[in-house]
């Protein structure tokens, strides 16, 4: 059994749980979900979530993988053996989410370039969408790989490869030293640059002006709690796999509110550059902001990129932005494989350097899909599929597992042993009800939803492949990967009845 | 921008990057960052 490895320093843990949890989400969803649910309001149940959900969970998820040091199905089968599935099935969404995530990361590397020259022209929709991305008629209607597409996304599986291959000290935590501090420094010059453009106040009026009458209405505090387990990377697996190279006397609780709040800062700093560019822009078409606001893909490269056309320096504004998206989004696909590769590891008795080719491989083949005329359509399935009924499930079985079927109180005792402050009775009332409450509520509402009315009108065949197939499959793969006795599977270690 | 929206806007600002700060002192006191 090899000897597991760990993080040199203790702010080298740090930068990579907050290179995880800071995503492309933070920078294209968060700014428009705030706008859509009361703008400045919004702040009150998102930072009510944080402090209620997002934390607690992330604080449990540090504990569990600190506690029990290792990949998530071995972490679970330690728990109890039943229960390995679990840990295969956040893995298993984990793949699923690395092989389309890297797709866009892709294309942000394509747009930096482009952004020298603002290579993108006028029409920015009709670049993106008829050009860049030769959008078939519909997710079914494949047509063939776009090769330009393609070879950003070996660029990006190639980075990922060389920092896993080199490993957690000297791979993950030295990139993420050098990833995290330039994605700050790029966004605040973007953020200052933008705050000072005409219309920028403008802009920013839209997002933080708050509607205070939005707080009685529960969907506004149901997207804030969606919105934090999204962008927090809890509950597929990734925080318990970076806990787990921690070493034996580190603190938990700090390092979960430091990365917490890091994220959600960063959040609102991309808030800020968002509408003030938005603001510019509305000003520059002569239309209300609410006319340019999008999110998504669509804010990312077609609304910022028209944006920027209108702004004196374009090149250099362009390619931080672009070059900002690439390193948010690689230090999360980096955090998201790693997760996968410590399972392989453990499962296959692979070493590091094996398990990470193998894995970079199947992914960069796996994920050729999204490189396809019809890569946008099945990667929006995907994701909506995944993210409701892969990560947003998993996380509540999870949830339920530790905090109901496990003893919480004994994670509690280990966290607190080691950590700068201790968590007291809140942290256990939030765990045992506030978190499964707003999941639980979270999950049926999505199903109820998504069987009555499907999704964004695709087709019901395509929404069937691409969605209840393979949320499903993803879970019975899980439940296989459980039952198989292979290689190296004897070191899930013994179980901690203890705990239960 | 209306004194409202300035206002939220530090108010996130603040107990964001304000907690942030506080706890990375908490660690540096225990001087293990």
């Amino acid at each position: 059994m090899q000897q597991r490895e760990q993080w040199g320093t203790r702010t080298g843990f740090v930068l990579a749980a907050i290179g995880s949890a800071i995503g492309l989400g933070n920078i294209w969803r968060f700014p428009y979900v705030a706008y859509e649910n009361g703008g400045g309001a919004f702040f009150v149940p998102y930072l009510f979530a944080m402090l209620t959900a997002g934390i607690p969970f992330l604080i449990l998820e540090f504990g569990a993988g600190h506690k029990y040091r290792g990949s998530a199905p071995q972490i679970f089968a330690k728990l109890s053996k039943r229960w390995e599935w679990l840990g295969w099935w956040q893995v298993l969404v984990s793949f699923i989410i690395s092989i389309y995530y890297v797709a866009v990361v892709g294309w942000s590397i394509s747009y930096f370039f482009l952004a020298f020259n603002q290579g993108w022209g006028p029409d920015t929709g009709d670049f993106f969408f008829k050009e860049f991305l030769a959008l078939s008629d519909g997710p079914l209607d494949v047509g063939g790989i776009r090769w330009p597409i393609f070879a950003s996304v070996v660029a990006a599986w190639t980075i990922c490869w060389f920092v896993l291959f080199k490993g957690v000290k000297k791979g993950i935590e030295t990139a993420s030293k050098i990833f995290m501090p330039l994605l700050f420094v790029m966004v605040i010059i973007i953020t200052v640059r933008a705050v000072t453009l005409p219309g920028s106040l403008e802009g920013l009026n839209w997002m933080f002006k708050p509607d205070f009458k939005t707080l009685l209405d529960i969907n506004v505090w149901i997207a804030a709690y969606g919105q934090l387990f999204y962008s927090l990377s809890i509950g597929f697996a990734i925080m318990l796999t970076y806990s787990s190279y921690l070493p034996k006397d580190s603190d938990i609780n700090n390092n979960a509110f430091i990365t917490a709040f890091a994220n959600c800062g960063f959040s609102i700093i991309s808030g800020i550059l968002v509408f003030s560019v938005l603001g510019n822009m509305a000003l520059n078409q002569g239309v209300g902001v609410d006319k340019v606001v999008k999110s998504g893909v669509g804010l990312a490269f077609v609304t910022i990129p028209k944006a920027i056309n209108y702004l004196p320096n374009p090149a250099l504004f362009g390619t931080l932005f672009f070059m900002a998206l690439i390193f948010a989004g690689l230090s999360s696909h980096i955090s998201i494989c790693e997760t996968c590769v410590s399972s392989l590891m453990g499962k296959f008795d692979l070493n590091r350097k094996k398990a990470v080719t193998i894995y970079c491989i199947v992914g960069l083949f796996s994920g050729t899909i999204f490189a396809t005329n019809s890569g946008l359509y099945i990667l929006d399935i995907v994701d909506h599929f995944i993210n409701n009924f892969g990560v947003l499930a998993a996380g509540l079985v999870e949830i339920i597992f530790l905090s109901w079927i496990c003893k919480l109180e004994v994670f509690q005792e280990h966290i607190n042993k080691t950590s700068d402050f201790a968590m007291g009775n809140w942290w256990l009332f939030c765990l045992k009800f506030i978190t499964p409450l707003v999941l639980g509520y979270m999950s049926i509402a999505n199903l109820i939803g998504d069987i009555r009315t499907g999704y964004e009108g695709y087709p019901v065949d395509a929404l069937f492949y691409f969605g209840w197939f393979l949320v499903v499959m993803v879970a019975v793969i899980g439940f296989i990967l459980q039952t198989t006795t292979l290689m190296g599977s004897d070191s899930t270690g013994s179980p901690a009845e203890s705990n239960r | 921008m209306e004194t409202s929206a300035v206002i939220m806007m530090v108010f996130g600002l603040v107990i964001t990057w304000g907690g942030a700060a506080i706890c990375i002192s908490i660690a540096l006191k225990r001087k293990n960052l």
